[in-house]
């Protein structure tokens, strides 16, 4: 999902398409980070001129909320439960041999540029913990070796 | 998917949900091989994704439909597909794996189940399957009645919120109805963003018709004609079923211009949030909806009367609006005929963490914490005694042992200094340590905060500071007393939820397990 020479014709084409919705904004901010990856910063200046907005509103909005990304994330995105139902059920740990066996602390890339971490609040697969999710996809009971097993099957799709 | 080749048998249809927590177990794979072997074999099968029954342990979940019913198989691997058509799984035939009857399984029998009355039985984005199990019963009655006389069920139900507050919604709903405006909005919140809840999610993956219908009849009852699901950005398998949903019930003329005929209109959209647990808070829910910073509002005037772009806003909870369906189908007093005290109907409970069955229990209010988890939960999972629950989410209080003879109840739980919330539970066994989950509480907090007020803002960091110098044994009693001083703060002090019931889960750790922050243990408890 990641473009790393992107094309201001595909983000105008978003924004084209959906400025006119009530409320577009967090439209347009997934649409655009769902196209590209992340929300390039200099996507904020179209974004602010088509919604008849400041760029600092725009630059606010993106650094509210904790999905929205201002750089490349990784090929698929790692995100790991932090929550009590996870907690309870040992991710800690889990967190941990994340972090350790990729390399990487949350909010990094692993250096080959195949995977990004983030952490997460809850992905509602309490009555599975722990749980991560990467990309759209979800897997629960997720023990140390069961994480390795799961990023070697998604490294291994990457061919 | 139904797979062509006929081979002198019957149709069987098989269930493999579709359900994420399903999903995360592999129910994709499973499915998939059904599909390979019955194509393989020459059977005829159908091959139905339903969402969950709720009986998570035991998923993936296959079922087979007989003559005697529902037969259940669980947990399938890919591995123990061949063997199950081996053991002639199609006809219910015996299998180590084999579950018996599945409503017969004494966690799904001893359910009342209201809300979920269809979640796990039904194909959740078949139209057809929803009208031929009571689905749109409710609306077809609500289109011939005056909106007053909807709202008037809706009262008589005594359905309160159940995205934690428990404001009665027939109320909300009457002043939506009463307040002048052009243009009227029904948004639902779907940002169940709270730790061990999950009973939204259920629903809207495995029967979101029956959220779009009490949208539809919310919006019938009060003038409404435009309605928003603002759906967390976490859930993209109820973002799909949803609006695969709404694009049958568009096409069913179940929403649009002229629902069934009557003239009236009701236009739905998914809106997606973007991983801000504070935008559950309804006041910064509108906010994101309208395009800017969850920043919460100031109160009043409440979103009834000003709400979404400035205009009278019904603004529920996915399973307050899921269970208007039922009460406009059989009648508010049905739905009131169960429950306690001033909690009336029925609670989809979410049993999560260290438990050895997790899943969903709807039950009337009134049973007991200790039935739901002993009995339906099973006990740790761990096998260890369970030592604390949090019940509510992650501002909600944890409760000791002592406690568990309290009813699921709202008002039994105020009297605790406790909330049912959502109601999600989440079991801890002995080996955790109060003091970091307090700790987890303040920095949950500082992460979340929307920053627009003080107290949460400031306070949630200055917490996690403070209790991390009662962890490291430093001027503990001082910074206890410190500790109590904040939380007061934040209590009183916090402009929403976030703020203001922080000092829940943090306090209630410390009066309870004053053990694990280096203070004296409670004789009771000792």
């Amino acid at each position: 999902m990641k473009h790393d020479d992107w094309d201001s014709k595909d983000i105008e084409a978003v924004i084209g398409a959906l400025k006119d919705k009530p409320g577009a904004l967090l439209p347009i901010l997934h649409a655009i980070q769902d196209q590209q990856g992340y929300v390039p910063p200099e996507s904020v200046p179209m974004i602010a001129d088509a919604l008849n907005l400041t760029r600092a509103e725009v630059h606010g909005v993106i650094t509210f909320y904790h999905y929205f990304r201002q750089t490349p994330p990784g090929r698929k995105t790692i995100r790991v439960c932090r929550a009590e139902s996870c907690q309870a059920m040992g991710s800690d740990a889990l967190e941990a041999h994340a972090k350790a066996s990729l390399g990487i602390d949350y909010h990094e890339n692993t250096t080959d540029g195949e995977f990004s971490l983030e952490p997460v609040y809850c992905l509602g697969n309490c009555a599975c913990s722990p749980a991560i999710m990467i990309e759209k996809e979800v897997f629960g009971r997720v023990t140390p070796e069961r994480f390795d097993a799961i990023v070697e099957e998604v490294r291994g799709n990457h061919g | 998917m139904r797979l062509l080749r006929k081979c002198g048998g019957i149709m069987v249809k098989v269930y493999v949900p579709c359900d994420s927590c399903a999903l995360s177990l592999g129910s994709e794979s499973v499915a998939r091989e059904v599909s390979r072997v019955a194509g393989q074999r020459g059977l005829d099968v159908t091959l139905v994704r339903n969402g969950s029954r709720g009986l998570y342990w035991l998923e993936p979940l296959v079922e087979v439909e007989t003559p005697e019913g529902r037969i259940a198989f669980g947990p399938v691997t890919v591995k123990d597909v061949e063997s199950l058509f081996d053991q002639g799984f199609l006809s219910g035939g015996q299998h180590p794996l084999s579950l018996g009857l599945t409503e017969e399984i004494p966690f799904l029998k001893k359910q009342e189940r209201l809300t979920f009355a269809r979640v796990g039985i039904t194909d959740p984005v078949s139209l057809e399957d929803y009208l031929a199990h009571e689905g749109y019963q409710g609306l077809r009655n609500a289109l011939a009645m005056a909106p007053e006389k909807i709202v008037d069920e809706v009262t008589e139900s005594g359905l309160r919120g159940r995205g934690g507050a428990a404001f009665p919604t027939g109320i909300k709903w009457r002043t939506v109805l009463g307040a002048e405006g052009d243009q009227k909005y029904i948004v639902c919140n779907a940002d169940e963003g709270d730790s061990g809840t999950f009973s939204d999610r259920m629903i809207m993956e495995g029967d979101p018709f029956v959220l779009i219908e009490g949208m539809t009849i919310a919006g019938l009852a009060v003038g409404a004609t435009r309605g928003y699901i603002y759906l967390r950005f976490e859930y993209p398998y109820a973002e799909k079923n949803l609006n695969a949903a709404i694009k049958a019930a568009e096409a069913g003329g179940f929403l649009g211009d002229n629902i069934q005929g009557s003239g009236k209109a009701f236009h739905l959209e998914v809106r997606l949030g973007a991983g801000a647990y504070v935008c559950g808070e309804e006041t910064s829910l509108l906010e994101s909806l309208e395009g800017r910073r969850g920043l919460v509002r100031f109160k009043p005037p409440l979103p009834a009367i000003k709400g979404l772009f400035g205009k009278p806003t019904v603004i529920n909870n996915v399973i307050s609006l899921a269970s208007v369906p039922i009460i406009l189908a059989r009648g508010g007093s049905f739905y009131k005929d169960f429950g306690m005290g001033r909690s009336r109907g029925t609670l989809p409970i979410q049993l999560a963490g260290n438990l050895k069955r997790t899943g969903l229990v709807e039950r009337a209010f009134g049973v007991t914490l200790r039935e739901i988890l002993y009995d339906y939960g099973g006990g740790s999972q761990s096998g260890r005694p369970i030592k604390a629950v949090q019940v509510g989410g992650p501002l909600g209080a944890y409760l000791p042992e002592s406690q568990f003879d309290t009813p699921l109840d709202y008002e039994a739980f105020a009297a605790l200094w406790a909330v049912l919330g959502h109601g999600g539970i989440v079991a801890f066994d002995d080996a955790v340590d109060m003091s970091k989950m307090a700790r987890y509480g303040m920095e949950f907090c500082a992460v979340e905060s929307c920053g627009k007020c003080t107290p949460c803002r400031i306070g949630s960091t200055r917490g996690v500071e403070v209790i991390d110098h009662i962890r490291e044994g430093t001027n503990v009693s001082e910074n206890l007393k410190l500790l109590r001083d904040l939380s007061d703060t934040m209590l009183a002090g916090s402009l929403c939820a976030l703020g203001g019931m922080t000092p829940y889960p943090v306090l209630s750790a410390l009066n309870h397990f004053p053990e694990d922050f280096g203070a004296p243990a409670n004789k009771a408890s000792a």
